[in-house]
């Protein structure tokens, strides 16, 4: 049966066929739909997880591969560095079944604080990779990934980017095929297991023999293949810069590598002497191109296409045209990009995160930040959320504010990203003794990524399955936090005095900003309408941000300033703006 | 049948990505190579995006290059305008006329267009343009997420592929309760092509 699949779902598939048993993963885009696609569709026959970390995520996959089940862990590029431990370790292991770690890289940063390149990491860890270019190879390489990592005793790292994972291309199902093993006992293998210096000494010794024999298996590998064509030019290329080169160079002499580590050197040092002139197309970093020119093989790469964002096909074509390697260019461009005001994401209407960025703008509070919607808080209006960088971070980075001295801040953090790398910083602050207000924004699901669970939510993996939730206040003064306080994020004012007395103590202290996800629930019960007689155009309700307030073409003669006013088609009824409104000119619109 | 290009432009939260799927669909029913590509990242959250859908005998990148599109769908008219360059000589707008303004011109920082401006930009770039207010249509029909399957309708007169195939595709995709308003919908803006 065919159907047009998104890399993601075609991931899923395919584990799924190749008989996957334990599926666990951490939410990040653009990796997130691979998880909610196998609960959705083979949550009866598979277990399917969202773990808190991705380093917990790929431990669990790790305990249940050690037992005999087939296991599959997905993260996004950046959740690589958390799970990269586990890797490590695993590589040495093995396991007694198949493990695939799947990373979604987001060359372009469509959604990421970072355009790191994770193929490194399949070096780093001494592991084979695979990279598909379409929804078609994502299910075929998943099955064989699966082939591979019993065949070698080694977990198979499988590269996707944004471009596969979230693109659609025809794809052919098959049937699933179960794992004949079945183990009775955990096993006591601890040579094999136990990663203590007097085993892993002889496991490394066995990982170098173990990469030397995939290398040695990748050359009769059918995914690696070679496209002969015009022999002027042939270009290296692999994943989806594979099906940009078909478009742009659609007779030249490809060498596709499926596997691209570790790599075939027989087959590419056949193929480079086959062709005149020998290019590598990849986009962000040059990691075929350094392995080819260790080899000895001369090609260009780098040098003429650029490490930073998507290598576009147009991009290509620009660069192919430029310097001579095609002579016709297939474009018609029947206009010229206008200068248009830019469209830029912000808090939804009805946002829970809203009021907190107001009052933290403000009174230009400093506030190290998180991962998740609410870095929509660094976003004019508000400006208010002043670093990003990964998960957890805010915490240990309020902690160093503190070390420091400069000020007393604060800190924003999502309830999932609290779970997921929060608590170990938060207790670091207790112990250490030091001075700060950590906001967890606690709007009781991962929005950002899609509404996955997390530990402070009530169903886990689908909303239908009901869960244990943790309660976050008796958890943090569990940790030794003497000053809490849990606020109602719709209350303008309680959020306010909430955050001035978490700031006027002299230790940690943490404010827990309450209110559901607006998209969760999508209710509104009521809405809002600006009363024009009373509005004197000081514009303070612009200031809270929100995409259903705009000006009107009403203006305050005395000052020549517009007046607000509120659509009522985006309007979620929070009453934010009419708690901010200094004239009460904001009220409950009559039905 | 034909290869061709198209691009789905609108705002995050207008439901351009459920009219890409559709799109996709009914080059794969009708027998064609198709593929597509979403740019979503953090647009649900009221941002631009934009959907590649190509069909052709055998597609390689989901991508179009500026330049190749042969159909434009715009949900909204700012990211129509937005988007013309990626129009090829000799090629279609589908546009919906009802504005969502950006927070720069809603806090009053940047101004919206002139009606004129767009429609003669969108003329400039394309031999043919259907210009039209889609969410007045869908808010006939009853329900303002159906304003994209009402382009779709519009688009379904520009190709080959059979009628039939266009309502299977929807079916597949909108909600069992909401077919009888989307086919409606659909049908509404067949009127217009």
């Amino acid at each position: 049966m065919k159907a047009l699949l998104s890399g993601n779902e075609a991931i899923a598939r395919g584990a799924y066929e190749a008989g996957v048993q334990v599926i666990t993963g951490y939410p990040g885009t653009p990796s997130s739909e691979i998880v909610k696609t196998s609960a959705e569709l083979y949550g009866d026959e598979v277990y399917v997880e969202w773990s808190t970390n991705e380093k917990v995520a790929l431990d669990a996959a790790a305990g249940a591969a050690y037992s005999g089940k087939r296991t599959m862990t997905t993260c996004k590029q950046v959740g690589m560095n958390v799970l990269s431990e586990a890797l490590m370790y695993t590589s040495y292991t093995g396991a007694e079944a198949g493990m695939v770690v799947v990373t979604c890289d987001d060359p372009g940063l469509f959604s990421s604080q970072n355009e790191q390149d994770n193929r490194f990491y399949a070096m780093l860890a001494k592991v084979p990779m695979l990279e598909p270019a379409d929804s078609q190879e994502a299910k075929d390489f998943m099955k064989l990934s699966y082939e591979i990592s019993e065949k070698f005793d080694v977990p198979v790292l499988f590269r996707s980017v944004m471009r596969i994972s979230h693109c659609k291309t025809v794809c052919e199902l098959g049937e699933r095929t179960e794992n004949p093993k079945h183990l009775d006992k955990f096993p006591r293998n601890l040579p094999k297991y136990n990663c203590t210096a007097m085993y892993a000494v002889p496991m490394h010794a066995h990982i170098e023999q173990r990469l030397k024999d995939m290398a040695e298996y990748a050359e009769t590998l059918p995914i690696n293949r070679v496209e002969m064509g015009d022999t002027k030019l042939g270009i290296v290329t692999s994943g989806i810069c594979y099906s940009y080169v078909k478009d742009v160079w659609p007779n030249a002499s490809i060498l596709k590598l499926g596997m691209t580590y570790p790599l075939p050197q027989k087959m590419i040092k056949d193929f480079a002497s086959k062709v005149d002139k020998l290019i590598v197309v990849e986009e962000l970093d040059p990691f075929l191109e350094n392995q080819l020119k260790i080899m000895g093989v001369d090609c260009i790469g780098k040098e003429y296409f650029p490490p930073c964002g998507e290598l576009l096909p147009e991009t290509l074509m620009d660069i192919a045209l430029e310097k001579g390697l095609l002579d016709k260019d297939i474009r018609a461009k029947a206009a010229e990009p206008h200068e248009l005001p830019a469209r830029s994401p912000v808090l939804c209407a009805g946002c829970p995160h809203r009021s907190t960025y107001y009052v933290l703008a403000k009174h230009d509070v400093a506030c190290t930040g998180d991962i998740g919607c609410y870095n929509l808080g660094a976003q004019p209006p508000f400006r208010a959320q002043h670093t990003m960088g990964a998960m957890g971070a805010s915490i240990g980075q309020l902690h160093g504010m503190s070390i420091a001295g400069v000020e007393v801040g604060c800190c924003t953090i999502g309830d999932s990203t609290f779970f997921h790398s929060g608590l170990a910083p938060l207790a670091n602050m207790v112990h250490n003794e030091s001075r700060g207000c950590v906001i967890i924004m606690d709007n009781y699901t991962t929005a950002m990524t899609g509404h996955q669970d997390n530990p402070s939510t009530d169903y886990r993996v689908l909303r239908t399955n009901k869960a244990r939730k943790i309660e976050i206040e008796p958890l943090v003064r569990a940790l030794g936090v003497k000053m809490v306080k849990t606020v109602n994020a719709f209350d303008v004012k309680e959020v306010e005095e909430g955050l001035k007395e978490c700031l006027a103590y002299d230790g940690p202290s943490v404010l827990i900003t309450s209110g559901a996800c607006f998209q969760i629930h999508k209710k509104i019960e009521r809405i809002f309408e600006v009363n024009t007689d009373k509005c004197i155009a000081c514009q303070q309700c612009f200031k809270a941000g929100c995409p259903a307030i705009m000006i009107s073409d009403e203006v305050n003669p005395k000052t020549g300033k517009h007046k607000s006013r509120i659509d009522p088609t985006l309007c979620a009824g929070c009453s934010v703006c009419s708690q901010i409104c200094p004239v009460k000119a904001i009220t409950v619109k009559e039905a | 049948m034909k290869n061709i290009n198209f691009l789905i432009v609108g705002v995050g939260g207008q439901g351009t990505i459920l009219a890409s799927d559709i799109l996709a669909e009914v080059g794969m029913l009708a027998g064609m190579d198709s593929k597509k590509s979403d740019n979503m990242g953090l647009s649900v959250r009221g941002g631009s995006v934009s959907s590649h859908i190509r069909w052709g005998d055998k597609i390689g990148s989901p991508l179009s290059m500026p330049g190749t599109i042969d159909i434009l769908m715009a949900s909204e008219p700012l990211e129509g305008m937005r988007s013309l360059h990626f129009l090829r000589k000799g090629s279609t707008i589908v546009a919906n006329t009802y504005r969502v303004p950006p927070m720069l011109v809603s806090t009053g920082q940047a101004e919206y267009p002139s009606v004129e401006t767009i429609d003669k930009a969108m003329h400039d770039a394309a031999d043919k343009v259907i210009a039209y207010d889609a969410t007045a249509i869908s808010l006939e029909v009853g329900n303002v997420k159906t304003m994209n399957i009402v382009l779709l309708g519009t688009i379904s007169t520009l190709t080959d592929a059979p009628v039939e195939l266009w309502e299977k595709a929807i079916t597949k995709y909108v909600p069992a309760k909401a077919l009888d308003k989307n086919l409606k919908a659909f049908h509404a803006g067949r009127e217009k092509g």
